[in-house]
């Protein structure tokens, strides 16, 4: 594998180079940002490839509104709330799902089967499905709202937290002033939804989208695959992640979404409203749809004013130029979710002090190498 | 987003499968992959078998899995 | 054998009186003999050749109590030796204190004594006094545990941070993340079926056997809860040295792996029982690693990185397997697994 990570790497090179200037490639996925922080990426690209963490964690750009009924639920004696791992720490008003942990009624599930069986185990109590994550992740839950249906598990409700890619993608490559020249697309979002899928953004906006897996090789040859494009002046689709992804993706998957849920208007901390970027339980489901349920209405949350997330996401600012960074906003408190993501640009900036690994760049003070989060 | 890893199905009744990745074996559904047979190395996200898994492609892509082709390809080097 | 026919622990098993004469005599008294516990007195009294001393203490509230390859008691008894071990000393006596819930069964009591028993005998350590609370059922998630321990240095090794320095090699003695991952496994909400097994093991005969063979070994530690990343970014702290390693070069078991990579745990983060990192003079490194390859505990041993000079602030840093480098942070505290 090592002398095809150089290979990838060498074409980077020859590509940043050949274009002379500042290239910026947003990667979208959480697990792409994960995954280029614990290989050590970034140290071996171009100094003039620069990478962007997109709004591609889902958990982090869940908005505060949603954590509060999330929490308020938890206080309530007659509930069980099922969620997955990602979720436990994401701050609202009143605290986090940890903090809830001691009151025993919030179970860490890692499949929405345990959450449905959860309700099947307790049917005195009323489970809260805690549904979030992308298109990856939602026919999982479509799934069970299907049995709940045909098995009338009336105790079991979903609070859907899903959201859409491309939207947000569309969104932010439609931003005046976004530096985006390209995107690394998201390995599992597009086995469901086909690399097809992110054609718009490569023909309306002219900007390559290339999708990868998360294997250090598979975003380095990506990224090696953007490059070429950029350097050749071209805007292309294309997957290097054959082993699993295919231009129509799985149709099944996508047929149960589609069954399930239809997309709606929706708040993402740090960008706002992103018009059809959730899926909302259709009709036909809103038995089960928790909002309904417990007669709620999932408010904007926090005031995040102030919050510059959307800058430093399309790269056009560093996180320390925002006013918040440090002061009001800090990985115990966070307000956007470059600051929720432990591995989001502002989370990283303010545990490393801008300090770069001694294979990159320069390595500056820290003003908190004592914080431990 | 999302953690997924490829599994091979060892058992398989209806949409209920077992899935097995290096000796852990997990519990996992079928249902968004209804052509998913015993023996097949799938994509595992979230308890879901979410893609077939092309055997030559896996080894190509997933370092874990070329490694331990690569060991077994050559009993006699030592690992670890 | 139980008392009075008691299935399960009563509150009055810890009151002092009769019923806890009883369990004291007749269940934990014959698991652990010996003069110094047989006495029963309030304290016990021991003759120690040497007022070099090593002295540590450790709870044990692990859950599930009973997992592949140990239990709490197994536990109690290898990590508190371990800190003795690793301290620089050779272990000689535990205390052992229980704070059992009212309900707690009879037989799982029993079941930890003798694998406290065989752990004690295992690691030539005398359990040689002790104590028994019972309280009200919810109030003790069924037993905790916590034992100190009483260990002899070592003539002539002297461990410690100011001893490090720059150019210092890093060895561990295998495989990293078997223990939690293992524990993970059996936890009630994720359980999975495994092959994992806990590497919970005592390690004094062995790093006794390294310390008295090699000089230049500076300093030790167990790398457990936070692993390998907790112990390697105390050590920078601690030092004011930085720190890097190699990711090639740390034993890792697939299994381990696989299941780190399906619940998005970074196995560097993960507790190890069976593990010592040493920090080793660049002279000794090879010796080092040899005695440790020679020993049962050590088959998978690696030397996986070095301590440097530090250029701005202290880190630890990782040279990743695809030639990349990243810095390696202390972990939060409490991973969970994740989907995302």
């Amino acid at each position: 594998m090592l002398d095809r990570i150089q290979k990838a790497k060498t074409l980077c090179e020859t590509a940043c180079k050949a274009l002379g200037r500042q290239i910026n490639v947003m990667e979208v996925c959480g697990t792409h940002t994960v995954s280029i922080f614990r290989n050590g990426i970034r140290s071996i690209l171009p100094k003039n490839l620069k990478l962007l963490s997109g709004p591609g964690c889902p958990v982090c750009v869940t908005g505060q509104g949603y954590i509060d009924i999330v929490l308020g639920l938890a206080d309530r004696d007659d509930c069980l709330i099922a969620t997955y791992g990602d979720m436990i720490r994401v701050p609202g008003k009143t605290g986090s799902l940890e903090t809830k942990q001691a009151k025993a009624n919030v179970k860490v599930v890692l499949s929405s089967e345990d959450a449905l069986q959860l309700a099947k185990d307790n049917p005195e109590k009323i489970v809260v499905f805690v549904a979030v994550g992308f298109e990856t992740t939602a026919p999982a839950t479509a799934v069970v709202a299907k049995e709940a249906a045909a098995e009338s598990i009336d105790n079991f409700c979903i609070l859907s937290g899903h959201k859409l890619v491309v939207p947000a993608m569309r969104a932010l490559v439609s931003e005046k002033n976004h530096n985006i020249d390209g995107f690394l697309c998201p390995g599992h979002v597009s086995v469901i939804i086909g690399y097809g899928a992110f054609a718009e953004i490569v023909e309306k906006f002219g900007r390559p989208c290339v999708v990868a897996g998360f294997e250090p090789l598979q975003i380095v040859e990506g990224l090696a695959e953007i490059c070429r494009q950029l350097s050749a002046g071209r805007a292309e689709l294309k997957s290097v992640y054959a082993a699993v992804v295919t231009e129509d993706g799985n149709t099944a998957a996508q047929k149960i979404i589609e069954e399930c849920f239809e997309p709606a208007d929706g708040y993402w901390r740090g960008l706002g409203k992103i018009e059809k970027s959730t899926l909302k339980l259709k009709d036909k489901y809103s038995r089960f749809d928790a909002l309904k349920r417990f007669n709620i209405t999932e408010t904007q949350g926090k005031d995040t004013s102030g919050c510059r997330c959307g800058e430093v996401l399309c790269g056009l600012i560093e996180p320390t130029e925002c006013g918040l960074f440090g002061q009001n906003c800090t990985p115990r408190e966070p307000v956007g979710p470059c600051m929720v993501s432990s591995e989001g640009a502002c989370a990283a900036w303010f545990k490393y002090g801008g300090i770069k690994t001694s294979g990159e760049q320069e390595i500056r003070k820290s003003g908190d190498q004592e914080t431990r989060i | 987003m999302c953690l997924a890893i490829p599994a091979r199905i060892v058992e398989l009744e209806g949409d209920r499968a077992v899935v097995d990745a290096m000796g852990n074996r997990w519990k996992a559904k079928t249902t968004l992959l209804p052509e998913a047979k015993l023996g097949d190395l799938v994509l595992i996200h979230a308890g879901f078998a979410i893609s077939l898994v092309d055997e030559e492609e896996a080894k190509e892509t997933w370092q874990l899995i070329a490694e331990i082709a690569d060991f077994e390809e050559t009993p006699n080097k030592v690992s670890g | 054998m139980k008392t009075e026919r008691h299935d399960r622990i009563l509150l009055a098993h810890g009151g002092g009186g009769q019923l806890m004469d009883e369990l004291i005599r007749h269940v934990i008294l014959p698991s652990f003999d010996n003069e110094a516990l047989a006495e029963l007195g309030d304290s016990a009294k021991l003759n120690v050749a040497s007022n070099s001393l090593c002295f540590t203490t450790d709870s044990y509230v692990v859950k599930p109590l009973f997992f592949n390859g140990g239990d709490i008691g197994k536990l109690a008894v290898c990590g508190t030796v371990n800190d003795l071990a690793v301290a620089g000393s050779r272990p000689v006596a535990l205390s052992l204190s229980l704070i059992i819930e009212d309900g707690f069964e009879f037989e799982l009591l029993e079941k930890i004594l003798a694998s406290i028993s065989q752990a004690a005998r295992q690691n030539n350590v005398a359990i040689v006094t002790g104590d028994t609370k019972t309280v009200e059922a919810g109030a003790a998630d069924k037993i905790f545990i916590n034992t100190a321990g009483l260990g002899v240095r070592l003539a002539g090794v002297d461990l410690g941070f100011q001893r490090i320095a720059a150019g210092d090699k890093i060895v561990i003695n295998g495989t990293i993340g078997d223990h939690g991952l293992t524990i993970i496994s059996q936890r009630a909400d994720i359980k999975f079926q495994s092959p994992l097994q806990s590497d919970c093991v005592g390690l004094a005969e062995f790093t006794c056997e390294l310390l008295e063979n090699t000089s230049g070994i500076k300093f030790m530690r167990d790398p457990t809860r936070g692993g390998l990343a907790a112990t390697l970014n105390e050590v920078s702290r601690s030092s004011g040295l930085s720190i890097e390693i190699s990711e090639a070069d740390i034993p890792v078991n697939p299994a381990v792996q696989a299941a780190a990579d399906m619940l998005g745990f970074d196995v560097l983060t993960v507790a190890n029982e069976g593990k010592f990192v040493a920090i080793v003079s660049p002279e000794s490194a090879n010796d080092c690693l040899n005695i440790c390859k020679n020993h049962p505990l050590g088959k998978k041993a690696s030397i996986i990185g070095e301590v440097v000079e530090t250029r701005d602030v202290p880190v630890v840093e990782m040279v990743t397997k695809i030639g990349g480098k990243r810095i390696v942070q202390m972990p939060y505290g409490r991973e969970l697994p994740r989907i995302c």
